[in-house]
């Protein structure tokens, strides 16, 4: 081949590699930061409000088919799936986290236990299908998930020592109701409350937050597929000072 | 060296003696690589001297350096004097000595070389089976003496053996104390200067147990117990991490220990278990066993197929048409 | 000329053997045939899988049914070799047809690039092509590994996500451990392999070209994980998290074993052809170090990369068709996981290392103008890792719960498999005594060999050691050790190797200035990444984390900055490969080294059929400074020299 043909040849095979690297890097390896988007909290009198649902498997919009949580956006008040979410440091964080996926046993009922929220407690309220409260502000520091079908999933940031379960409508007498499809709603569906606080540090960081209860259907031990996804059963919390 | 040389031609220089010049720069430095490691470096060297285990590991590898530094200095020498001796000079294009081999030369190798890796091996085992020496998976019957006494009740101030069982699970460390009711915890705190022995296992994935102060590492495995045994020397805090991939947050999942008093430890433990017998939560765990399966829970028993809305757990992972945990 | 006969496209074939008319490029079986044939398997083989396995819960819940993608990739293998027309001579023999001249086996029939493409059983063409290909898969794993460095700058800040950090680091190894195997062993060893024993042909040219193209399939199916959101296992793919893992573990389970069954064709051809093809008068004796070294890594693939497609399939039928080898509640164990695994992954590393060993053996003794010395000591040297290999793989499970009483056992024949290795340096150390050493570029990547392969195997005899082990164990102490030994010890020889060798492949030689910038920029910076990694090992930081403690950002940082540098001297040398090849071209056609090897002897490159006629082996290749020393073979010798069991078909051009 003529040099003009060869150095043709070497311009476009580079270009391609290149090209296909640049593509890699943003679209798979840099998938967390390009194709999930960040909640962000701002403080108003040093307290900011998050607040998170945790939705059953559905078989609706959300692909692949599983449990998951969503944030929801403090201004536009609309339902976000993602969990990646920022608030500012040293201030009161108050959590409510709408639980609308029935009940699961924890894998170590260790974390039964609310640990690391203000007063070490959670406050926890549980509506049925047709919206009847049936338990009301409960403020407890255990929910057993062994001996009643009370916790759907668990909400722990373990750089902090914040282990909350997050309790699920009662299963007794929501069975076969759950909501069916995601982002889910209050009306029509059953679901439990919870609300707890806890201070954010002083200084900025990452901290991840996860779910210790395996619900991953079809994974052995229910701790692949959605525990092990970004933006699914386990996220991060990026404090900012 | 036993290679036939050229006669020099007369007034042309002897050839210096590589073998004696060698072997006295190597002497020196050697001697001297030796004395910083055992008289400066020793005391420095990880994983420090915090507990029983770890100064074993320190004396251990400080005679590891010891004894690999003359063979390091030797080699390295050996090239650079080499390269810098035996290198053809500028436009000569001729061959080197045909030298095929040496008898006395690999012989010597040979022994040399078979009795330091002996040596090492006979030291290592000596430093491994001592008591508490090296502080990875000693299993539950050591074939040396344990350093204190087994039992269900723990004292400080005695030779109890403070069982701590470690609970990897996906990602964050637990630790169960059977001796204090087997109530658990998210902190690990030590009594300094008792035996502790430490169980280890997980609940689903393997892990592995690195307390790095402690010179204790031991790999959890779902429903095995690997069982190391250490004794602190030193109050302080320690390190623990996650030293087998275990899943994405496999490098976040770290937390820190604490050794304090025995009389502190006591009161820590005993106040947890005090607090969490009023709180229900002893009463929720599972009953102490060395090792868990977590897809078996009694207390929900037969109930759990007959709940609708149960979204996994108990191995039922595979869905209703598939087969399930026997 | 051959009629290429293909069992797809049945033509009335009436014509004898005089009327031959070559077929277009694009209508005889190539790369691009390939290419259609695995997109048609694929496409096929995952519906067969909807089919068969489409209703588990993992997959409706999940979208991924991992019995279709496992089958697609299957099927996609056999489309992709059978669309290269590996399969032709075979159909064609069972339905009686003879089989084509041997002119195709030598590539004689294919004066172009062509023959590069394609399933050509010439030796020598697929030295080259593996050449190529291994360039491209070390490179792909190179930058995997900028990506890594990329979020290790941090402590705690992420540029990349967990999951795709561990995918990263999973993709790294993994190529690099797969197909590294292959970096001596390809393009030095199939090119040079028959060259050097005076051979005209390998024994199985099918098996040798069909080991090739699985590659570049196994390094697509690994590739295509990425597209599943990769692999959390890392190259060990420890159960059970490969049970858990989604979609991307299958890509991974396959592309090693696919590639374990590349090993097992390429040891199993190099054995028979080096045993049985030998010319007359090559005695073992004479055997150059870089075949000894072939022949021990040849018995460590068919020996050991077996046990490794097994646990891969048992892997993949526990992920798709839920078996539980290696699930505790339901019967198996983690620990037949881990045990299968380095009982391959142990003779593997030795796969990796043992070639480095024979190329730096070679290089040394041409360019210190000395014999080899102690050459018995060194194939003793060789044979005796490659033995001892197999007895020393607990010691990677050290603290993983095994038997204690087991580690003493384990710890003196992993210190004992220090002693054949030491034999190379003996060798190596004797060949410099009173040598007259010029520093050309292979030379200069040898010393580095020595250099860092012995840091490599120091630290390893620190890992041996039980109780040191302990806190050195999944560490980046670990890491240190092992990049030492792989990428300073295999990576340079290859180097090297790629040096020396190039000018007699293609007759082309690499650029002198340009390659001593990369040689000095490669060695600095490598040992300037490595180095630090033993201290933070030591100090605490643990392997694939992507989080670590504060004190340890600045090294961290250091090492990252050195990885890049790193980088850039490998894209010198890449540099320096493709202008070298594709624009300067200086031609290199002689004997430059003036080595005394039976290579070095023939033209440049080498003609199609290595041999006019089989050559009668004289003297060994290491006969340097003996005065009237033989030389190492007779080219020509006289007519009814040889007997008829060394002279394959074709001898009769000869």
């Amino acid at each position: 081949m003529s040099v003009v043909a060869r150095a043709a040849a070497l311009t476009a095979a580079f270009l391609i590699v290149v090209g296909l690297g640049v593509f890699t890097s943003l679209y798979y390896i840099g998938s967390a930061s390009t194709q999930l988007t960040t909640v962000h909290y701002a403080a108003s009198n040093g307290q900011v409000n998050v607040v998170l649902q945790e939705d059953p498997q559905n078989d609706s919009a959300t692909k692949p088919d599983w449990v998951t949580y969503y944030t929801q956006d403090p201004t536009s008040k609309q339902w976000v799936h993602t969990t990646l979410f920022t608030v500012p440091a040293g201030v009161k964080v108050n959590v409510t986290i709408y639980g609308f996926d029935g009940c699961t046993p924890l894998r170590n009922n260790y974390f039964s236990q609310v640990q690391g929220t203000i007063g070490g407690t959670v406050t926890v309220s549980q509506f049925d299908q047709k919206g009847k409260e049936y338990v009301t502000n409960d403020t407890t520091s255990v929910i057993n998930s062994w001996s009643d079908c009370n916790v759907g999933h668990t909400f722990a940031i373990p750089g902090m020592n914040i282990y909350v379960p997050v309790a699920s409508p009662n299963a007794q007498l929501s069975a076969n109701n759950l909501c069916s499809s995601s982002p889910c709603t209050t009306s029509g569906n059953p679901y439990a409350q919870e609300t707890f606080s806890f201070m954010s540090p002083s200084h900025g960081g990452t901290y991840r937050w996860q779910c210790l209860i395996p619900c991953g259907g079809g994974y052995i031990d229910g701790n692949g597929g959605p525990m092990q996804t970004l933006g699914w059963m386990m996220g991060q919390m990026d404090v900012v000072s | 060296m036993a290679t036939t040389e050229t006669p020099a031609a007369p007034g042309a220089q002897r050839e210096p003696n590589h073998a004696w010049r060698l072997f006295a720069v190597w002497f020196v430095l050697a001697l001297a690589a030796d004395l910083v490691i055992w008289f400066v470096w020793k005391p420095h060297l990880p994983p420090g001297d915090m507990s029983s285990s770890a100064q074993h590991q320190q004396f251990d590898i400080a005679v590891l350096a010891v004894t690999g530094a003359p063979v390091v200095v030797a080699v390295l020498l050996y090239f650079v004097y080499a390269i810098v001796v035996w290198r053809a000079k500028p436009g000569d294009d001729s061959d080197g000595e045909p030298i095929y081999g040496n008898t006395k030369v690999q012989a010597t190798w040979i022994i040399g070389t078979s009795a330091i890796v002996l040596w090492l091996a006979v030291f290592g085992t000596i430093e491994l089976v001592g008591p508490a020496g090296a502080g990875a998976g000693e299993g539950p019957s050591p074939i040396w003496t344990l350093a204190g006494k087994q039992t269900t009740s723990w004292a400080p101030g005695t030779n109890d053996i403070l069982e701590v069982q470690v609970i990897g699970q996906q990602w964050t460390w637990t630790y169960r104390y059977p001796q204090f009711g087997g109530m658990e915890s998210s902190s690990l705190m030590l009594p300094v200067g008792m035996p502790v022995a430490f169980h280890v296992t997980s609940l689903d994935v393997i892990h592995s147990f690195w307390a790095y102060q402690l010179g204790v590492k031991a790999d959890a495995n779902p429903g095995v117990d690997n069982v190391a045994f250490v004794t602190p020397k030193a109050t302080g805090s320690v390190t623990v991490r996650c030293s087998e991939l275990c899943g994405i947050w496999h490098g976040a999942m770290f937390n820190y220990g604490q050794v304090v008093s025995p009389t502190a430890f006591q009161s820590w433990a005993s106040g947890v278990q005090a607090k969490e017998q009023a709180d229900g939560v002893l009463a929720a765990l599972p009953a102490y066993t060395l090792t868990y399966d977590p897809t078996v829970i009694p207390q929900l028993g037969k109930n759990i197929p007959a709940i609708d809305g149960i979204t996994g757990a108990a191995g039922y992972y595979y869905g209703p048409g598939n087969p399930v945990t026997p | 000329m051959a009629i290429e006969t293909q069992p797809e496209r049945a033509e009335p074939t009436g014509r004898g053997p005089e009327v031959i008319a070559r077929r277009p490029w694009w209508l005889s079986p190539g790369v691009h045939t390939g290419l259609i044939g695995a997109v048609i398997g694929y496409f096929f083989g995952h519906w067969l899988g909807n089919f068969l396995g489409g209703d588990y819960a993992r997959s409706s819940l999940s979208d991924a049914n991992d019995v279709a993608i496992v089958l697609g990739y299957l099927f996609a293998v056999i489309g992709w070799v059978a669309g290269l027309g590996v399969f032709n001579d075979l159909f064609g023999l069972m339905l009686g047809r003879p089989l084509p001249e041997e002119g195709r086996l030598i590539g004689k029939e294919d004066p172009g690039l062509g023959k590069y493409f394609r399933y050509t059983l010439d030796h020598k063409v697929v030295g080259i092509q593996y050449l190529y290909g291994m360039i491209a898969y070390f490179l792909t794993g190179g930058l995997f590994a900028m990506a890594i460095r990329t979020e290790l700058l941090s402590p705690s800040y992420h540029l990349i996500g967990p999951e795709q950090y561990l995918m990263v680091v999973g993709e790294h190894g993994t190529m690099m451990m797969m197909m590294m195997s292959s970096v001596i062993l390809g393009p030095f060893g199939q090119y040079f392999g028959p060259l050097l024993i005076g051979s005209k042909r390998v024994a199985f040219p099918r098996l040798e070209a069909l080991g090739f193209w699985l590659t570049p399939a196994a390094y697509v199916i690994l590739l295509s994980a990425v597209l599943f959101g990769g692999f959390p296992t890392g190259w060990t793919g420890y159960e059970p998290l490969a049970l858990q893992a989604q979609s991307g573990e299958d890509a991974y389970f396959f592309a090693f074993g696919l590639m374990g069954i590349s090993m097992i064709l390429a040891g199993f051809n190099m054995i028979v052809t080096i045993i049985n093809y030998r010319a007359p008068g090559m005695r073992w004796s004479r055997l150059p170090m870089f075949v000894w070294s072939m022949f021990t890594v040849s018995f460590l693939q068919v020996l050991a990369v077996p046990v490794l497609v097994g646990a891969c399939y048992m892997g993949l039928v526990d992920r798709t068709f839920q078996t539980s080898f290696f699930t505790n509640q339901l019967g198996g164990s983690s620990f037949l996981y881990e045990d299968l695994f380095w009982f391959f992954g142990h003779p593997e590393v030795y796969i990796l290392a043992l070639p480095g060993f024979g190329v730096i053996s070679e290089v040394v003794s041409v360019f210190c103008r000395k014999p080899l010395f102690g050459y018995k000591i060194a194939a003793a040297g060789m044979l005796g890792v490659g033995i001892l290999s197999f007895f020393v793989w607990q010691h990677h499970l050290f603290d993983s719960g095994i038997n204690p009483d087991m580690r003493p056992l384990f710890m003196l024949t992993t210190e004992l498999i220090s002693i054949p290795t030491g034999f190379i340096y003996l060798v190596g150390m004797g060949t410099f005594w009173k040598a007259r050493i010029r520093f050309s570029i292979p030379m200069l990547f040898a010393l580095a060999f020595y250099f860092n392969f012995f840091i490599g195997g120091i630290s390893g005899v620190f890992l041996s050691d039980v109780p040191a082990d302990t806190t050195e164990h999944g560490s980046f102490f670990v890491m240190a050790h092992f990049h030492y030994t792989i990428m300073g010890g295999l990576i340079f020889a290859f180097f090297s190797g790629i040096y020396y060798w190039l000018p007699k492949m293609t007759g082309i030689k690499l650029n002198e200035t340009l390659g001593k910038i990369h040689f000095w920029t490669m060695f600095i910076f490598f040992n300037s990444t490595f180095l630090p990694l033993f201290a933070l090992g030591l100090m605490g930081m643990p392997r694939r984390v992507f989080e670590y403690a504060r004190n340890l950002e600045t090294l961290n940082d250091w090492v990252s900055i050195s990885a890049f540098l790193l980088g850039g001297s490998i894209l010198i040398f890449l540099i320096n490969f493709v202008m070298s090849m594709l624009f300067w071209r200086e031609p290199e056609v002689g004997n430059p080294w003036r080595s005394r090897s039976l290579e070095w002897q023939l033209s440049t490159p080498p003609p199609p059929e290595n041999f006019k006629r089989v050559p009668v082996i004289l003297a060994g290749p290491y006969d340097y400074g003996v005065k009237d020393a033989l030389p190492v073979a007779d080219l020509n010798p006289p007519p009814g020299v040889i007997g008829s069991a060394y002279a394959p078909a074709g001898a009769g051009e000869g």
